[in-house]
């Protein structure tokens, strides 16, 4: 999942200020029924896509007779944090904490390695010219489209011959490679937002060139640091395919790895452990979705041009 | 640097004793500035890009990776990959269940953007709320949380099913049947899917300029005749990059499938080409063959994202 191309183009964009309303606004008697009914499919429709985040919830706080009962329970009517107690500190699986902490540490190297790479990579591109600018960005776009599923029996024996498998760095390198096309991509876009004239006419007040791409640009730049920063702490916490097969021993798992491993083909699943498993995972997720969605939509950009 | 940097910015005003030093600087500060991303997409993707094509022509099993040379074997892995029946069931099984799931996400999408547009402010915050929680999930923890759902002793949706249908539907197995183990796949993955989609389309409907629509109703056009004479053309592009979008994530989906083989799936009867590539690979050790296989898989994304890639080039100037 990614924020994808898109979003770059259209927060560039002027947005014309239109009245939803408008078009049906000459039947007002009917208008309120048809909301009312418009409404009720949307609460229900928003129920629908809320469902499995609550039944997760729901049931990471059941005890497991209960989850494993043959009554449903649709609310946690004997509430207990024991599914969290077994899922963290277990004896039978690989442990939270040092995935957690390996999960933390590889989103934190793929997030600030991502966003200064992608800020030095996208300055080069749009405010200077250079043989082999189109190249690059060409084959930018073009690797974008190359599956990891198809590269990683390659990329394994590449971290394999380095002898550092099973280690952070070596994730996080390969994480790295992989948001980089999208975060140059991304970036170039904001970059290209912002107008030189503003850069040049702080060189003319005395500013030098790096210092007026630190004071003038870099701020500007916050809307597409924060799209590029959510798609790259996504893709880094996220991830499941390539660190299944770097990290393979249990001290070195990330979340997605550990939270595998709480299937097994000889045992029964244990659902609620597995489901508080799920959320420790999911919840850090949720909450920086939440917290960056209003943010994301600042027009910082557009109204420095407009000045 | 910097004094001679800030020399050529204003393009015509150099003054020409100056010129001499200042071209040199110009020209290695953008490869100094792309050094490090460049250092990182060589290495780690280009690199590997390579390392793929090499193994697909030559003999590589697990002999090899412990130091036995490789004989080169030209296009034998090729040969051999496409005249074997099972590649090619794979193949369609990963083409029609992309199909099915692009076709229901942008469906779906469009229509949940279109509700969207006609919701007062609470239910449309009510709505991106549920959206968004979706949209959160992580693909892996998602997927667990459907196989507990779809659990066959005492998932919730056999419950349901049993309550609402009056038949006996626990203990239904729903990941042993392929076509009921996609059905389950598809419904995760649309379901992750169409926030994107949703809000995507729903931000380009916004722009449709008003007036135009109330022109369209004016002239007497339905409501149909304006959605697909005035909006959907106002925000092809965008339709363009989510179709193409959905199609590559669709097409190369691993973790859902995989997982889900984990949970009781028959691997043999519900591999797409990425997990088939696992398998192949990692698991069995064809690391050769199964190379040949990512070569052709690559071929197929790059093929379909052509139009998307050249359509981009044209339209921003590089």
């Amino acid at each position: 999942m990614s924020l994808a191309p898109v979003g770059a183009g259209a927060a560039g964009a002027p947005v014309p200020v239109l009245r939803p309303g408008a078009v049906t606004r000459r039947r007002p008697a009917r208008r309120t029924a048809a909301s009312f009914g418009w409404g009720a499919v949307a609460a229900l429709l928003a129920a629908a896509f809320a469902f499995p985040v609550y039944w997760m919830v729901n049931t990471s706080l059941l005890p497991t007779n209960l989850v494993s009962g043959p009554e449903l329970h649709l609310w946690p009517d004997e509430l207990t944090w024991r599914n969290y107690d077994t899922a963290m500190f277990g004896q039978v699986r690989s442990p939270f904490v040092p995935a957690l902490g390996n999960s933390l540490q590889v989103t934190f190297l793929v997030l600030v390695a991502s966003m200064v790479l992608a800020f030095f990579a996208s300055l080069a591109l749009t405010r200077f010219r250079f043989r082999g600018r189109k190249a690059f960005v060409l084959s930018i776009l073009v690797i974008q489209m190359v599956p990891g599923e198809a590269m990683m029996i390659s990329v394994f024996q590449l971290v394999d011959s380095w002898q550092l498998l099973n280690t952070v760095v070596a994730l996080g390198m390969v994480y790295l490679a992989g948001v980089l096309p999208f975060t140059i991509w991304t970036l170039r876009g904001f970059v290209n937002g912002v107008p030189v004239e503003l850069e040049e006419a702080a060189m003319i007040d005395g500013c030098s060139r790096p210092r007026a791409f630190w004071k003038v640009t870099f701020p500007l730049l916050a809307p597409g640091l924060v799209s590029t920063g959510v798609f790259a702490f996504l893709q880094a916490w996220n991830e499941f395919m390539m660190a299944l097969i770097i990290m393979t021993r249990p001290e070195s798992m990330t979340l997605p790895v550990w939270l595998r491993t709480f299937q097994q083909a000889t045992k029964a699943t244990d659902w609620g452990a597995l489901m508080a498993g799920s959320v420790l995972v999911a919840i850090p997720v949720v909450v920086f979705f939440l917290v960056v969605q209003g943010r994301m939509t600042g027009g910082l950009v557009s109204g420095a041009v407009k000045g | 640097m910097s004094s001679t940097t800030l020399q050529t910015a204003p393009p015509d005003a150099a003054p020409a004793p100056r010129t001499r030093r200042a071209p040199t600087a110009t020209r290695l500060l953008p490869w100094l500035l792309l050094a490090p991303s460049l250092a990182a997409l060589v290495v780690i993707t280009g690199y590997p890009l390579v390392r793929m094509l090499w193994l697909s022509l030559h003999e590589y099993e697990r002999a090899q990776l412990l130091g036995v040379p490789a004989p080169f074997v030209g296009l034998d892995n090729y040969v051999a990959t496409l005249t074997d029946a099972r590649f090619w069931t794979v193949t369609a099984r990963s083409f029609v269940f992309m199909l099915v799931c692009v076709v229901l996400t942008i469906t779906v999408g469009t229509l949940v953007a279109l509700l969207l547009m006609k919701l007062g402010r609470v239910m449309r915050l009510v709505l991106s709320l549920g959206l968004l929680l979706a949209w959160a999930m992580p693909p892996l923890a998602a997927m667990l949380v459907w196989g507990w759902i779809f659990d066959s002793q005492y998932g919730v949706a056999n419950h349901l099913l049993t309550s609402l249908t009056g038949n006996d539907w626990m203990g239904h197995l729903w990941l042993i049947d392929p076509v009921s183990f996609f059905a389950v796949a598809a419904l995760v993955i649309v379901w992750g899917a169409i926030p994107f989609v949703a809000f995507t389309l729903y931000a380009g409907f916004t722009q449709v300029p008003g007036e135009v629509l109330e022109a369209a109703q004016l002239d007497g056009a339905s409501a149909g005749q304006r959605f697909f004479r005035v909006q959907v053309p106002y925000v092809r592009t965008i339709y363009v990059v989510l179709i193409v979008l959905s199609m590559i994530w669709d097409l190369k989906v691993f973790t859902q499938i995989f997982v889900l083989q984990g949970i009781g799936g028959i691997k043999s009867e519900t591999s797409t080409l990425g997990v088939y590539i696992y398998e192949m690979g990692m698991a069995q050790g064809h690391y050769g063959a199964a190379s040949a296989i990512a070569v052709i898989f690559t071929v197929i994304m790059l093929a379909i994202s052509a139009y998307y890639v050249r359509a981009t080039v044209k339209e921003e100037q590089l």
